[in-house]
């Protein structure tokens, strides 16, 4: 009961944890979001070598990387994988004419809260030339006394800024001819107060847009985390779909030995299966999982197993209906059997088709006891008529134009041949009708496995979380130990009670 | 749904024995694999039966190859009444009462004629496995006829009628006869039609019986009533099936016994998966009694004292 228990809680444990950290669909056919962002440079070379330079996003708060990959034909390509900032550089001793270079990642929506920058030290304060240096002093001083924290700091240098007729200090800085934007103008007035202070630059991933803008959002550091404001409105945190690309002034794209003619960046909204999103993850996050699955497998041997693994489902509804229901049938296993057969006919042809070559071969196994066979020689016998019986249901039902008779071929034979003789002893041992109600208790469990295993939930299931088998070898174990009464046998001994 | 509960309540307060529960709660625990050769192959356990002193049908042969089936009448030696069984034969199949042989025809118990190839069939039939349990190659045991008793000629339809004792560490628990009828061709078994007729087990007299999952109090074929009717040699019969306890070691055992005119009280076999119709046919269930043997702790007493034990505590 305890190893019951252990492989259950396995089994969900596992299950649990590929759902949770990697994202693995729990439905088929579940589709996730992602955006495709594509940053695309192009440069006019000049006479010498060519050396370019692009950031590339690193820490994406809000958004995950699944899949990356850069194009430039020609280049040798470099990624300076910093924690904190990524950048590519791109470079050819001789390039040319203009030459493009791209760079495509592949981003999802992920509940991180990824930090954009280390923990800064507080900065000194700038020193300026008059008169901008007291005006400084004065707005710093005149909001500190309105505000508590950094956060209502920072809001509140960043509406006097928004405010259309900015008050004379603070006009100075706006209208004056330092030519900041706002963003830098806010990133001088918090340094003044010594707040530690960032300009970031992203991409917002709303619609699909061939060239996305560039918008700078401005961070300060409160002595625990970055805080996020817009400049240009004064709202804190960073906009659910602002991808965050790098931080800092420096530029997106640089040059050496050449021209920068464009840079865009474009953005595409993609639907993508969850399966693969999740199994781009987990081989993201270097996690072997996917390499150790079924995934791994060639697709052909996959189809194989998406059929085997729903062996043991089947084996449980067996134990299921035999020791808890208490149904008859042949032979423990051959149900299964047949319902993975009426997996490929179809439900009512296979059913037709069983009848009829179960009969038809029952009749000729009634013959053959007058022949006096051996045991051998007549299963022989008796399998060598059912593949005959097979061939002809086949023909017969291709002539008729009635396809789901081709599928025949998929039955068991040897199984069927196994039944007819079972069938046929027990029919002479025990009667016609205690061979009927064998009969008709595999056929029932047949179907109820074909239909349980026909759950396309479940077909999902144990191929992508094989480890549920575990749950159902756990609760077979469990059911093993059932010392109940069979349903079947409260019917049974109903005299012996009464 | 309610109905199934209170199915399920009224059984288990009357401690019927489910097959779950037979296979998971007793014979698992009781009856040690190693130990089933012993009854299973039913030419061994007519040895161990031996060797305790227990008296059982003669054997007449064994035939163990193909071949041999064609010396049929050279191992008979003139013997004109047998029985075929399959030595691992389980649930009555494949067993061929032979009453007499006219002509060279063989005549089976229900009447019908077999010729010689006839038997031979069924012999190969029998030693290539097809009635062994698990397919497994097997031997033909050829057992004379029991002369039975002419006691129950008028509950019994054709063949013989056997008492089956369930016997629990020991101790007879339950008791029930097995009565053939046309429908069940003269076999004793109860799958096949004959009637199961529960027997008090300290008095030896019937209490009524089951046909199928119906009560009869009258004998079908013949009309005799199947109650009240006393069991010969009762006290022997239960002696001897607490003694086979010590001759197998089951501790769950279904022992089967036939009288015979001139010898008495014989073991026709023993099971060591004895069936649950039993407590249909005695309207009772199994499993309070085996549960207060196992209280009592009487396994480790003489048999003669484990039946009277049965005796004085299952009175009905």
């Amino acid at each position: 009961m305890v190893l019951a228990l252990v492989l259950i809680a396995l089994g969900l444990g596992l299950f649990a944890w590929k759902v949770s950290s990697f994202g693995f669909p729990v439905k088929p056919e579940e589709t996730s979001e992602v955006w495709v962002v594509q940053a695309h440079v192009a440069v006019d070379p000049g006479a010498g070598s060519l050396k370019v330079s692009m950031q590339l996003p690193t820490r994406t708060p809000g958004y995950g990387l699944s899949d990356e990959h850069f194009i430039s034909r020609g280049f040798g390509l470099a990624v300076d994988d910093k924690p904190w900032q990524r950048t590519a550089t791109w470079a050819i001793r001789r390039a040319g004419s203009e030459r493009s270079l791209y760079y495509r990642g592949v981003y999802f929506h992920d509940e991180n809260r990824q930090e954009i920058a280390p923990r800064p030290q507080f900065p000194n304060p700038p020193l300026l030339r008059e008169p901008f240096q007291t005006a400084l002093l004065e707005i710093v001083d005149e909001v500190r006394q309105e505000s508590a924290d950094i956060a209502s700091f920072t809001t509140s240098v960043l509406v006097r800024l928004n405010d259309p007729a900015p008050e004379d200090n603070l006009a100075l800085f706006v209208e004056g001819p330092l030519k900041l934007d706002k963003a830098h103008i806010a990133q001088l007035l918090l340094s003044g107060a010594r707040i530690p202070v960032l300009t970031i630059q992203g991409v917002r991933l709303t619609d699909d847009s061939n060239n996305a803008p560039i918008q700078t959002f401005i961070a300060a550091h409160d002595g625990e985390q970055w805080l996020y404001f817009d400049p240009e409105t004064g709202d804190s945190g960073l906009p659910g779909d602002f991808l965050v690309w790098w931080t800092g002034d420096d530029p997106f794209v640089s040059v050496e030995g050449g021209r920068l003619v464009n840079s865009e960046i474009s953005v595409k909204r993609q639907a993508v299966s969850s399966l693969s999103l999740a199994t781009e993850r987990a081989e993201l996050h270097g996690s072997r999982i996917v390499e150790f699955s079924l995934m791994s497998l060639p697709i052909n041997i996959q189809s194989v197993y998406e059929v085997l693994l729903l062996v043991p489902l089947g084996a449980f509804i067996i134990v299921l209906l035999r020791n808890v229901v208490g149904v008859r049938s042949f032979g423990t296993f051959m149900p299964v059997l047949i319902a993975l057969a009426f997996r490929e006919t179809e439900l009512l042809a296979g059913f037709l088709l069983f009848v009829t070559i179960v009969g038809v071969g029952l009749t000729f196994r009634f013959y053959l006891e007058k022949l006096r066979l051996l045991l051998v020689p007549r299963l022989a016998a008796v399998l060598i008529i059912v593949v005959l019986l097979m061939a002809v249901v086949s023909v017969i039902s291709h002539q008729l134009g009635v396809e789901a008779g081709l599928s025949v071929a998929l039955f068991p034979m040897v199984i069927i041949a196994m039944v007819i003789e079972r069938m046929s002893i027990v029919w002479e041992e025990h009667g016609p009708a205690n061979a009927m109600l064998d009969g008709v208790g595999s056929l029932a469990i047949a179907i109820i496995a074909y239909l349980v295993m026909g759950i396309d939930l479940f077909a999902w299931w144990v191929v992508v979380f094989p480890e549920l088998l575990l749950v159902v070898l756990g609760l077979t174990i469990a059911l093993g130990r059932y010392t109940g009464y069979r349903l079947t046998e409260l019917f049974r001994f109903r005299e012996a009670v009464s | 749904m309610r109905a199934l509960f209170s199915d399920w309540g009224k059984l288990k307060a009357s401690g019927v024995l489910g097959l779950n529960a037979r296979n998971g709660d007793y014979i698992m625990r009781l009856n040690p694999r190693r130990n089933y050769p012993l009854v299973d192959d039913k030419v061994l356990c007519k040895k161990v039966l031996l060797e305790h002193g227990m008296q059982a049908p003669e054997l007449i042969g064994v035939i163990t190859r193909t071949g041999d089936s064609e010396k049929l009448s050279e191992i008979l030696r003139g013997e004109q009444q047998f029985v075929i069984k399959p030595a691992n034969g389980s649930g009555g199949d494949g067993i061929l009462v032979i009453v007499g042989i006219v002509n060279d025809l063989y005549r089976s118990v229900d009447g019908r004629l077999f010729d010689g190839g006839n038997v031979a069939h069924h012999l190969t039939n029998v030693i290539s496995g097809l009635y062994s349990l698990g397919g497994q190659p097997d031997h033909a045991m050829l057992e004379a006829l029991v002369k039975f008793d002419p006691v129950f000629d008028q509950i019994a339809f054709q063949g013989v009628p056997d008492i089956r004792v369930i016997v629990f560490q020991g101790v007879p628990v339950m008791s029930m006869v097995r009565l053939p009828t046309r429908l069940s061709h003269g076999k004793a078994n109860l799958h096949q039609g004959a009637i199961g007729a529960g027997i008090a087990l300290c008095t030896g007299q019937t209490t009524g019986g089951v046909l199928g999952n119906h009560r009869v109090t009258e004998h079908i074929d013949t009309g005799a009533s199947i109650v009240g009717f006393t069991i010969p040699h009762w006290q022997k019969i239960l002696e001897m099936s607490a003694r086979c306890y010590e001759a197998v070691g089951l501790g769950y055992l279904g022992v089967d016994v036939v009288l015979d005119r001139e010898r008495g009280p014989l073991i026709l076999e023993l099971n060591a998966r004895p069936g649950l119709n039993i407590q249909i046919a005695n309207r009772t269930g199994l499993r309070q009694r085996m549960e207060r043997v196992e209280a009592a702790g009487v396994k480790d007493a003489p048999a003669e004292e484990r039946a009277s034990w049965a005796c004085s505590h299952f009175r009905r």
